[in-house]
């Protein structure tokens, strides 16, 4: 007798979130209805995507084996956001705004905002916009970035269940989407979006950023929170329907197998990585070496097609 | 959980004027409270007292319509009643209810199967209700195989072991609880199982608490959905809470606020 497989139902997908201005180039992402490839007990109309990384200041304290591929453009950061389009094939891009942190020389709003809008100009794509991750300074740059970038429909971070209103009510006014975090607890991650929701923020624009940790740095953890969370989601529970994204890239390349390990391991310690979270559901993975940006692409690519041709 | 409103019902006395009168605000206003407090369905009854009740239920049925959009449960000893509701239901309804008589199946079951419909089905039948939870699920048993028979799927039951008030009869409330667990292993896919809440307190003291304690009792049991009154806040809280102990529902500070977001 053949064995019939149990098929998961699910009462209501992901909801589907769009970076980027209309009339130019958009991403969207989420909207599946099933656990992460399982094609055939539900859909994944948009393949997971992979967004390469940029900083708005040259990355002094970068491994060499991290530098190499950007060469000299790593000290501009809209040379370097052109050479992510044109070298590497970026879809879209993830802005750092590190240079904005009190530790790295807080570089105000005036000379982010121009930076910001040539990336744009020079490459068309859609934004990921983060703040360098001082809640003072950012609740002071990130909504003036907002401001300035209204009607690009960039995506926004990061709000915290204790940091969320400056970033909620700016975005919310300039027509953003925005990313909120949780220290890997399904728990505060279900409150953080109802928190947002409340100040009349469309939940169906919040994008979940569940806390990345690198391989070898409790990875599991992050895993089983999203496998939790998506699970929740496709019984019904719309605080926790919302696409995943997550900071491979930043994680990855901060761990000393990564670093420290001559050429080749970081990239593929950032390719083991990234793929993990494919599997626990990822829909945004912000990376930053080109090479593993490439093989998770083309991981996205066979995964979505039912494996590599045998 | 499914929670079926119970307050469209003639046997009110308020209701039971406005249907008469064909008072259609008093009725919209109790559907409408009704969904806004967590309805997922209503049951909907023209009570004792109607003098032409399949008039009356295709009053209803039209009114209620008018302004909530959720499946409305039809409840009447009366099939050509049921069926006129049936006949008009925008959404897939639910028959309430059947007992485990050979003749009432025959007839409910023939209408679930031909208006596509879930049905609920009582633990009883014509010599009464069960003093206990073997013959409760005996005659549960009689109405899974019954459906079956006629292609229900028995996802689409919903089957009451038949509260009794805890003044009356006492030692029926765990008897109750047990069948609840008992319906559930019946058969696969499981069927759903639904109580009368307000049956527990009748005519007893603090009925309010007495409803919240047994639903959180029953839920506990594995219970799918209840009838009660959803204007009952402190119950519906409680509701929600049951579901989340039962790990229904993801914890967050906000619970009781993200179950109503639902």
């Amino acid at each position: 007798m053949p064995i019939e497989l149990i098929k998961e139902k699910c009462a209501g997908p992901i909801n589907t979130v769009e970076i980027g201005r209309a009339n130019k180039r958009v991403v969207r992402i989420g909207g599946e209805s099933a656990m992460p490839f399982l094609l055939d007990e539900g859909l994944m109309p948009n393949a997971p995507v992979v967004a390469l990384e940029i900083l708005d200041c040259e990355p002094v304290e970068w491994p060499e084996a991290l530098k190499v591929p950007f060469g000299s453009a790593l000290k501009d950061p809209v040379r370097w956001a052109v050479k992510c389009v044109k070298d590497f094939g970026a879809e879209i891009l993830c802005v750092r705004l590190q240079g904005t942190h009190p530790d790295w020389g807080s570089r105000s709003a005036d000379r982010v905002i121009p930076m910001l809008k040539s990336i744009i100009e020079e490459t068309g794509l859609p934004l990921i916009i983060v703040g360098g991750g001082d809640d003072d300074r950012d609740n002071d740059i990130l909504p003036k970035v907002s401001q300035a970038l209204k009607g690009e429909n960039c995506l926004l971070g990061t709000a915290t269940q204790n940091n969320y209103k400056t970033l909620t009510a700016t975005a919310l006014a300039d027509g953003h989407s925005i990313i909120a975090e949780s220290p890997i607890d399904i728990n505060i991650a279900k409150q953080t979006n109802i928190l947002i929701s409340d100040m009349g923020f469309n939940p169906q624009r919040i994008v979940m950023h569940p806390t990345t940790t690198s391989l070898g740095y409790g990875m599991e953890y992050v895993y089983s929170i999203m496998e939790r969370g998506r699970l929740a989601a496709f019984i019904g529970d719309k605080m926790l329907a919302m696409p995943f994204v997550l900071f491979v890239g930043s994680e990855v390349w901060n761990v000393k197998e990564a670093r420290d390990a001559g050429r080749t391991q970081g990239i593929n310690w950032e390719i083991a990585t990234a793929v993990s979270m494919l599997l626990a559901g990822a829909d945004l993975l912000v990376m930053r070496h080109p090479a593993a940006a490439k093989a998770v692409s083309r991981y996205i690519g066979l995964a979505m097609n039912g494996g590599p041709k045998k | 959980m499914i929670v079926i409103g119970e307050l469209i019902n003639g046997m009110y006395k308020d209701v039971g004027k406005a249907i008469a009168n064909r008072e259609a605000d008093v009725i919209q206003h109790l559907a409408e409270d009704q969904v806004r407090a967590g309805a997922t369905m209503l049951d909907i009854s023209t009570g004792p007292y109607s003098k032409d009740p399949v008039d009356d239920i295709k009053w209803l049925v039209e009114t209620i319509q008018g302004v909530a959009r959720v499946p409305l449960v039809l409840d009447s000893t009366r099939a050509d009643v049921i069926e006129e509701g049936l006949r008009l239901a925008a959404k897939r309804a639910v028959i309430n209810s059947t007992s485990a008589d050979e003749e009432r199946m025959a007839v409910i079951f023939g209408l679930a199967k031909k208006y596509n419909t879930q049905v609920i089905g009582l633990a009883m039948d014509k010599t009464g209700v069960p003093n206990g939870k073997e013959r409760r699920l005996e005659l549960a048993a009689a109405i899974v195989a019954r459906a079956i028979e006629f292609g229900i799927n028995t996802e689409d039951l919903f089957l009451d072991p038949v509260v009794l008030p805890v003044n009356v009869a006492q030692a029926q409330g765990l008897e109750v609880l047990e069948s609840i667990r008992d319906f559930r292993l019946l058969c696969h896919p499981a069927p759903g199982t639904t109580i009368g809440l307000s049956n527990i307190s009748q005519g007893a003291k603090f009925r309010p608490l007495i409803n919240r304690t047994f639903l959180a009792m029953a839920i506990a049991s594995g219970l799918t959905s209840a009838i009660l009154d959803p204007l009952d806040k402190e119950l519906m809280d409680a509701m929600i809470t049951a579901d989340l102990i039962s790990n229904k529902n993801i914890y967050c500070d906000s619970f009781l606020e993200a179950y109503r977001k639902r």
